[in-house]
């Protein structure tokens, strides 16, 4: 049996441009959604939470300028740009090599360069068909030479979850060695208009499973993971593997979750049974935790269903927002740093318990031994998904 | 592993009955919509005449018999997928055979869900007229075309939508092969479900494990899984 571990990871979003420094910010309790004015991204204000423009700005240049000096700035998408920074941080810390036939790059995301969709925005030195995804895998992968051309998984908000779930089998599978996981998506009216028409955000920055929560608030970001079956060139020293995952569907409505958490509920118990661990081995849970009502409700009912209730678990949505289909991988990167630091991180935004069914959201950081962490995710289309990471 | 053109089994090449050796994957059924006509296992069933990409998928939905009014609500890319499965599933029993936590989804396609990003996109397009609505707004993620097939199948397991350029049959084969591996699924829906404007094109198929099928079934017709005989399924003019 081939084990695959998870190695060097990325983060980018408003808290920052590396894992380091989000865990950084996040001891610090800085939260990165504040109050958009109304303007270019919708007509009222709304929270969100963005990546800096010019420090993205800086540092695509500096990096371009480092590596390829003969490419332009303007050649490239604002998702491209934060999609390749993300890649070449992972690539600079592990010792996987991109370009080897045997690794593969794996892409999460909803809508790529969203920012193209306009088709009205002049960009004359970026083709047109790069608002397809399969385009925009295509010119990420030729960009760092890679030798096969990266998949494209697009499955709402569990897109980041699944691409680490897919890479791991595929490597399980000996179809490859190595995956590089990345997603992301980044922020345009698009996105902000369609959840506003929704009801889905809150006026104020989520409140993940808290009574007084009223809905999601968007983020922009990019996330990367490195998947091997060698630890020697994962680029961390501590063996964690993919130790379990599953991915289910409601059958039950295209925009709403199955309140019951059933299918939720299976994809966590198969994810463990996979593992081979009891809900009580489990030492922490990164949760979706969007903030919404119904969301957050369905997710405490299939945690208590699969009997962990106890488990200390927290939502990283409170600090940076959903960041669509960097969420899985953004948010798998700070639960492996908790696995990494042996350390739990305040749920942001809660307060007050406000589902139906009783679990343990982190009110502090703490200091504790983890080894097994669940992660979790679901999103439209009735889409569930679970990992489970274990250190051994 | 590559394979030959004689372990494709099914229609014409039905004579050659190579019996797949233990535990391989087959394709059971198979269908496709294109070019204004609809094929099942090969055989031609249905060929319209309609002018646009609606009045087809209307035709081919009451010819059918199809009784589902929320199909009138999806969008093109859904109700591609929608029919493609009614074609392969109306009046079988090949789900019934599996729980529905053990049946997958894994499809494939080009242009996402580009037609209604951009209806989505014109509707924001003016500050005076800004009509952002969530009956579109639902439709700009192409997952929802599995969630429409999983509803109305009570499928439950394993769903992923994969973005490639073309039809990929190894990335197929290589994934739902270690899903069946894995016992992530015991049966998958598989296949090709692309529509972006006038152009469409579906091609859909039950993907079975061979000892479950000699349970439930003769072996008369099937196709053993493998990239070389989804590419030939997927190109045959004839099929």
């Amino acid at each position: 049996m081939v084990d695959v571990f998870v190695g060097a990871s990325n983060a980018i979003t408003s808290l920052g441009f590396s894992t380091a420094r989000h865990v950084e910010q996040i001891k610090a309790n800085q939260i990165g959604i504040s109050i958009y004015p109304g303007g270019d991204l919708y007509p009222t204000p709304v929270p969100l939470s963005l990546v800096d423009n010019r420090q993205l700005l800086d540092l695509f240049r500096e990096y371009l300028y480092k590596t390829k000096p003969d490419l332009q700035l303007d050649s490239f998408t604002r998702s491209e740009m934060l999609h390749i920074l993300s890649i070449a941080d992972v690539l600079k810390s592990s010792g996987v090599d991109i370009i080897d036939s045997r690794t593969l790059i794996i892409l999460s995301t909803l809508k790529g360069n969203m920012d193209l969709i306009e088709g009205n925005k002049r960009l004359p030195a970026i083709e047109p068909e790069r608002v397809y995804l399969w385009k925009w895998g295509e010119f990420l992968g030729s960009f760092f030479n890679a030798s096969n051309k990266p998949f494209v998984v697009s499955n709402a908000c569990i897109s980041g979850a699944l691409a680490i779930l897919i890479g791991s089998r595929l490597i399980k599978a000996g179809r490859y060695d190595h995956v590089i996981a990345a997603g992301g998506d980044i922020l345009t009216e698009f996105a902000v208009s369609g959840f506003q028409s929704f009801q889905s955000l809150s006026p104020k920055p989520c409140k993940p499973f808290d009574t007084a929560r009223d809905g999601l608030s968007l983020g922009e970001g990019c996330g990367t993971i490195v998947l091997s079956r060698d630890h020697s060139l994962c680029g961390i020293p501590e063996k964690i593997i993919v130790a379990g995952g599953c991915c289910t569907n409601d059958a039950h409505h295209i925009s709403g979750p199955l309140r019951t958490g059933e299918s939720f509920y299976v994809a966590i118990r198969t994810a463990l049974r996979e593992a081979s661990l009891d809900p009580l081995d489990i030492d922490y849970i990164s949760a979706h935790g969007t903030g919404t009502d119904y969301y957050d409700e369905t997710e405490a009912k299939a945690l208590s269903w699969a009997g962990l209730e106890r488990v200390p678990l927290n939502s990283f949505k409170g600090y940076f927002g959903h960041t669509l289909g960097a969420a899985g991988l953004i948010e798998s990167a700070l639960a492996i740093a908790s696995m990494r630091n042996n350390e739990l991180y305040r749920s942001a935004g809660f307060e007050n318990p406000g589902t139906s069914q009783p679990i343990n959201i982190l009110t502090d950081h703490a200091v504790k031994e983890v080894n097994h962490c669940l992660k979790t995710a679901s999103g439209f289309g009735g889409c569930n998904a679970a990992i489970v990471f274990k250190k051994i | 592993m590559m394979s030959t053109k004689a372990e494709l089994i099914c229609g014409a090449l039905r004579d050659f009955n190579i019996l797949p050796s233990k535990m391989d994957l087959l394709i059971t059924r198979y269908m496709k919509l294109q070019d204004h006509r609809v094929s099942l296992n090969g055989n031609v069933e249905y060929t319209s005449e309609a002018e646009s990409v609606d009045a087809l998928f209307r035709s081919v939905y009451g010819y059918y018999n199809i009784d589902y009014p929320k199909f009138f609500k999806m969008d093109n890319l859904c109700k591609l997928a929608f029919l493609s499965a009614e074609i392969l599933l109306q009046d079988t029993d090949f789900l019934q055979k599996y729980p529905g936590e053990q049946i997958g989804i894994i499809l494939e396609n080009a242009s996402s869900s580009l037609e209604y990003d951009r209806k989505h996109q014109e509707s924001i397009r003016d500050r005076n007229q800004y009509f952002p609505s969530p009956s579109v707004f639902v439709y700009t993620i192409p997952n929802i075309m599995v969630a429409e097939i999983a509803i109305r199948h009570k499928v439950k397991g394993e769903n992923t939508v994969f973005i490639s350029e073309q039809f990929d049959p190894e990335l197929i084969y290589h994934y739902v092969s270690e899903l069946f591996r894995n016992q992530r699924v015991s049966c998958c829906l598989s296949g090709w479900i692309e529509c972006y404007g006038d152009h469409y094109q579906s091609f859909l198929f039950i993907i079975e494990q061979e000892d479950k099928i000699k349970r439930f079934k003769g072996l008369q017709e099937y196709v053993i899984l493998n990239t070389l005989n989804m590419e030939e399924l997927y190109k045959g003019k004839s099929i």
